[in-house]
This record gives C-alpha cells, structure tokens and sequence, in this order.
C-alpha cells in the first residue's frame, strides 16, 4: 500500500510526439476505414454483431486487440484517452495498451473518466457515469452470446436473424430450477434495443445497468472472433430475466476500505494468509477520487 | 504487504523485456547467431514461420526466429504483425506450378510419371540415428552431382494423366456450386470464386481483408489452411486417416521448388516477374464412389505452403479434401469434415493468445463468481440442514457471506 498525490500519477500526461516509423495509431488508414465501415453499421444496428477483417495486432489476440482495433480506427490527436483493465489503470495490461497508444498516436492520456473523450476497458464500466460524446470501447473475448448453448456460428447466426432466442431463456430457467437463481456472474445475457441478444463482454453483472440508456457511445470490438458491435446513446438495453425472478445485481456487506464506498463494484483482497481479506474499489479512479475529497491523501495497493 | 501480481507499472513491463533479451542472448561467452546462420541452418524453421506467418521472406523470418528465442509459434506471430502494417499493393496472378524448377517430385500413384521423379534432399528414406560427428564443428558435406535436369521445362502434373481420363474431378468444377450471391454480399465487396481455372474477372476470397464467415468456399478454406498451424493440420488429418471422416488418399503428387510471382499491374498492361519463391505442393487423389449427381470418380485434395514444409503440405491436402465433404454430399462423421471446427481453430496465431490471455487479471469476473458460489453453497447448506437438521456443511466464516440485493 502505498501513500501519494493523485497528481503524480504518470497515466496523467500530455499529449507528445509519437514515436516515429508507424502510422498514426499503427494501422494503416485504409484498414481503420474498413474498420469505421463496420462501426457505422454495427451502430445502425444496436447489438448485431458485424465481421470485419481484423488485423494481427502487436499484442496476442486475447489480450485486447478488438478493443485495440476499434479505439485505433475512431481516435483522434485531440482525444484524451483513459484505459481500464478489470476497473484499475495501473494494471498490467491497462499499463501496455496504454503505452502502445502513447508510443503510436502521442495522446494525452488521463485517469479522470470524467476528462476522458475514449476510455477502452476489459471487464469493467467506471462508476462515475459516461457522458454524452464520451467513446466507451469493450475488448471482447467471445462476442457470441449463444456459444455456449450452439457453438456452431452458422447455427447461432440463423437463432439471431430468427430471433430465436428460447434456448437461452430455457438454459436461464434451468439455473433457477437447479439452484433457485441465474446461475450467471458475468457475461450476463441483454437484449439490445429490443431486438439482438449481446453478449455484454466479460463485465460483472453489477455493470449490466449503466449499459442502458447510457448517454456515451458504447463500442464492442472482439479481434480474435472478427466481431465488432456497438450500442449507440440512449439506447434500451435489458438484462435478461424473468417477471417472479427479476434481475439483480450483487450487493456487499463490506464498503470499501480506504474510502468507504458502499455504492461499488469491490475487489476482495487477500491480506494475509490466515484467511484475512479487505475489500476495496475496483475502480482505483473512483476510489482515490473519493479519497482525496475526504482526507486528501489516497491510498492504494502498491 | 499483500502480493498483487497484476498491478505493476511501465518499469516492470520494461524490466521484463530487458530479462528477455539478455536470457536469449545466453551466454556472451558463445558467439551470436547471425541471421544469415539461421536462414542457411534452419532453413525449415524459417520455412514454417514464413507460411504460418503468412509472409515470405526469409530475411524477417530468420529475425523473428531470433527475437522469439527460437520459439516458432511466437516468431510467426512477430512476422503476421509485421505483415498487417505493409500496404497491399497488387495481387499477383495464380502462381504456375507447372512451371517450378523442381528439386524434389514424387508420385506414389504411378511407377512413372511423366517428367520423371526425383527424390531431392528428404529425410524419408534416412536412418534416423543420431549423428555424433555432427556435434563436431567445421563438417563439409559436399552436394552429390546430379543428373542434368532442364530446371527450365515445364512438369506435367500428374493428376492431368487422370484429368484426361476424366477419372478425376477438376478442381475448377469439383466444388462451389455452392457459392452463392449472399455469401458475397455477407462480406460487402467482390464475388469470389475458387482458385485454379477461375474466370479472371473473380476475385478469390481473401482472409486477410475480408472477415471469413461459415459457410464458406474452398478458396477461403484453403487459404486458411495454408496459414494453419502446422501440429493442428497434422492431427486433424491423422484423424482422417484413422477413420474420423475415412476417405483413403493416395499421394498423386508431391512437388518442391522455385515458382516465379507474377504481377500483372493494370496500368502497366503487361506481366512482371517480380520474385522466385520456394513452396511445396502436394496433390492427394482419394476415391470417391459417386453420388445421385456425381459419377464414381477420384477427388483431389490439395495443400501448398511456402518454403519445403512437405509434412504440412500433405496434411493441409487431406484437410482440404475432408472439408470437401458437404460439397460433394457425404455424411460428415469427423471433426477434420467440420469446416467450422478446422477454420476456426486452425490459427496458431489466434490460439496461442487466447489460451494464454488467461494469464491476464479476471478477478473482477472471479469476484463474482466467488459471490455466486458462496451464495450457492449458503442455499446448499440451509436445504442440506432443512432436510438433515444435523451434521451438514459448517459454515466456517458466516459473517464473510455475500448477499445478492
């Protein structure tokens, strides 16, 4: 744990000169404009998945380069770019593609959601809330929602362009007879704008709410699988459920330990080896801001 | 202080990468490798890198061999990285294997071929015993003098003998009927057909610039398979062979060496020679008992990569021809017949990443998997102690139970 101003921070910096010998934002331009294609259509139809020819990133695919791919081909040299990974930027991953945007466009980056124009994120919505202009970009893993019930993508197209969306009712109806509840803790099911079953990439559940009618621009790229979709603003997005059995999100008995947040998403974090634990924000964001308004120093795990 | 292996910062990052290298460098007492040692001495490792890369050069191969620590599997990714940052600026026209100056042919099929057969440098026929001399440095093994072979003269392949016959289906009618309108309007652009004796005026589908979607073509199938992994072909058509999707090949021609590359740039209006480049083909004939449509006849599989990379060749060709299956209406009984299965898992590229991705952090997923289960096994316990009401699982810590709102 370690003590310091939040201004120090070095994912806080200026726009810079981009390392030279790459284009800007890596890919070429022609590649960001078919990326762009399959953006505009991914937006005009809110949760349909679009294939587009996703290129070898310099990351693996699996690591974020979907997300990679579509914050590449919509950022801007004004942009100011924020990058989360499971609700933290000082995780490892969140630290690389931020350095790889940093090294091939010069951004300015920020921690502040509030200051960000793009945020790209694995696994995590922030708590403080998307604003209108604001670009939210989802790295995806597995963009079809089906794949576990019909693994076959020619079976699982043919469920979604008939709306035949019962087998995942039933499979939701099954945890409830197996174990009285959704058996599901992430990558829970919505249905988009009334029509296309999504999958909401690896979130936890507790963030399926704010993807409803949230005013900023939600873009999902999913490289590995050639997907990308999108839900434009002000857009219905319901988490599946059922009349008797609505859907919920978790709660904590625990508010977080260095800023007492009751209202966020908690990591539980093993302090010892006899079973200890805290808990604390997973949005480091979040968490320090709250601390800074209330002692004006913050905390957080070194 | 609590150990929290997924935070670490850019110094952590870097300091990684500067361990990497100097663990690769090895021991500096020991002179460095030079590229151009690996493109001479491991010209089958570059060869493999260059076609699962995607990309042929055998200078940036040599280099991806390097850098990746001699791990093929990454040095091919290193190439495919490299590769989607060069712009595309022509196709070129469909290489002419007929036309290679061959080093190595064989035809299991026929005692002669026309054109003849030639072993070539192979390891088939070679006792495999460790070579101790070999661990001495400074060996000179001396290039036997062959035959006067006319490099220039074009070979006849084989599969023509059975052609003429019309015992064999020519790849340019074997398959795509179905191909069809909505595939080439799922994709936006061009409607493609497959390779060989296509009007010119088709595009062939490209992987690499259009997102490939099941059901799809030979064409594409192919390409993808050119690309696949090399351990992933080799077991899938292993598995053909042992009777997942049976369907016997013989070995109608293989074939190793130079081809010309060929562009044809519009503005220019005539052809240019623009590379030699090495590749292996391979041509499989398998039987085929006919179907209410289709004669009896043969069927051909057919594998080419870059470079010498036979074992590659031969097993991408009994791929192609299980994939083959749904086209000519066969029952499809193995997974190697399954076009979604094979494509979709035979990139090396995109496996090895998202099998390893999960080393990234997912505690956020885990946390609330670790609610559910504690939730469940709450409601676990109180039915166990309803219906028990004695002796069922102890709660050890009650207090650090999670609530669902």
């Amino acid at each position: 744990m370690s003590s310091s101003p939040a201004s120090s921070s070095p994912s806080n910096s200026p726009p810079a000169k981009p390392e030279p010998g790459f284009n800007f934002a890596y890919l070429d331009e022609q590649t960001k404009r078919s990326i762009r294609r399959a953006i505009l259509k991914a937006v005009a139809i809110p949760g349909h998945q679009i294939p587009f020819s996703s290129r070898e990133m310099p990351m693996s695919y699996g690591w974020g380069t979907g997300g990679i791919q579509v914050t590449a081909s919509v950022i801007g040299q004004d942009d100011t770019l924020k990058v989360i990974d499971q609700g933290a930027d000082d995780t490892t991953n969140a630290v690389n593609i931020r350095r790889f945007f940093k090294k091939v466009c010069g951004v300015a980056t920020t921690e502040r959601t509030e200051e960000a124009t793009l945020i790209q994120t694995r696994h995590r919505i922030p708590e403080i809330p998307l604003q209108e202009g604001q670009v939210f970009v989802y790295q995806v893993p597995m963009p079809e929602p089906l794949y576990f019930i019909e693994p076959s993508r020619t079976e699982a197209n043919k469920m979604h362009a008939l709306e035949e969306y019962g087998p995942m009712y039933v499979k939701l109806y099954e945890d409830i007879t197996k174990f009285g509840r959704i058996s599901l803790a992430y990558d829970y099911p919505v249905m988009v704008n009334g029509r296309h079953l999504m999958n909401p990439s690896p979130i936890p559940r507790f963030d399926n709410p704010k993807m409803d009618m949230n005013p900023a621009l939600q873009l999902f790229g999913a490289g590995r699988e050639k997907r990308i979709y999108a839900i434009p603003p002000y857009t219905e997005v319901k988490s599946l459920d059922f009349e008797d059995y609505p859907f919920a999100v978790e709660n904590w008995d625990h508010a977080c330990e260095f800023c007492g947040a009751t209202d966020s998403y908690l990591d539980e974090v093993v302090i010892d080896d006899r079973g200890g634990r805290m808990w604390i924000c997973s949005d480091t964001d979040y968490c320090e801001r709250r601390q800074q308004k209330r002692s004006g120093t913050t905390k957080k795990l070194a | 202080m609590p150990y929290v292996a997924v935070k670490g910062g850019e110094r952590a990052i870097r300091n990684a990468e500067a361990l990497l290298k100097a663990k690769r460098r090895g021991d500096s007492a020991v002179p460095e490798l030079s590229l151009e040692q690996i493109k001479q001495q491991m010209q089958l490792a570059v060869n493999r890198v260059m076609a699962e890369g995607s990309l042929y050069d055998p200078d940036l191969a040599a280099l991806a061999i390097k850098q990746a620590w001699g791990d093929l599997v990454e040095a091919a990714f290193l190439l495919r990285a490299y590769r989607t940052t060069l712009p595309r600026l022509y196709y070129s026209k469909p290489l002419d294997t007929s036309e290679m100056a061959i080093q190595r042919r064989i035809s299991a099929i026929f005692k002669e071929a026309p054109g003849g057969q030639k072993l070539g440098p192979t390891f088939d026929y070679i006792h495999r015993l460790l070579d101790f001399k070999l661990a001495a440095e400074d060996n000179i093994f001396p290039a036997p003098a062959s035959e006067e072979y006319d490099a220039t003269a074009a070979t006849p392949r084989v599969a023509q003998t059975l052609e003429q016959e019309g015992l064999v289906i020519p790849p340019e009618t074997a398959v795509n009927q179905s191909r069809t309108e909505e595939n080439a309007s799922q994709t936006g652009d061009i409607i493609h057909s497959t390779g060989e004796g296509q009007s010119p005026d088709i595009e062939p589908f490209d992987i690499t610039r259009q997102s490939l979607t099941t059901p799809t073509n030979r064409d594409a199938r192919l390409q993808n398979l050119a690309r696949g992994d090399e351990g992933f072909l080799l077991s899938m058509a292993y598995s053909t062979q042992r009777g997942y999707g049976k369907n016997h090949p013989f070995a109608g021609e293989i074939r190793m060496g130079e081809v010309e590359v060929v562009i044809s740039p519009e503005e220019l209006g005539f052809d240019i020679a623009i590379a030699d480049i090495a590749v292996t083909e391979v041509q499989m004939v398998n039987q085929f008992k006919g179907s209410k449509e289709i004669p009896p006849q043969f069927t051909q599989g057919y594998g080419l990569t870059f470079g010498y990379n036979e074992r590659k060749a031969m097993a991408m060709a009994l791929v192609d021809r299980a994939l083959q299956a749904k086209d000519l209406g066969e029952s499809l009984d193995g997974p190697a017949q399954d076009e979604e299965f094979v494509l979709y898992h035979s990139d090396n590229i995109e496996a090895q990443g998202f099998v390893q991705h999960l080393k990234l952090p997912h505690y956020i997923d885990f946390q609330a998997e670790l609610n559910l289960i504690r939730k469940l096994r709450r409601d676990y316990e109180q039915n166990t102690s309803k219906s028990e009401s004695s002796d069922g699982w102890q709660k050890e810590e009650p207090d650090e139970m999670e609530s669902f709102a």
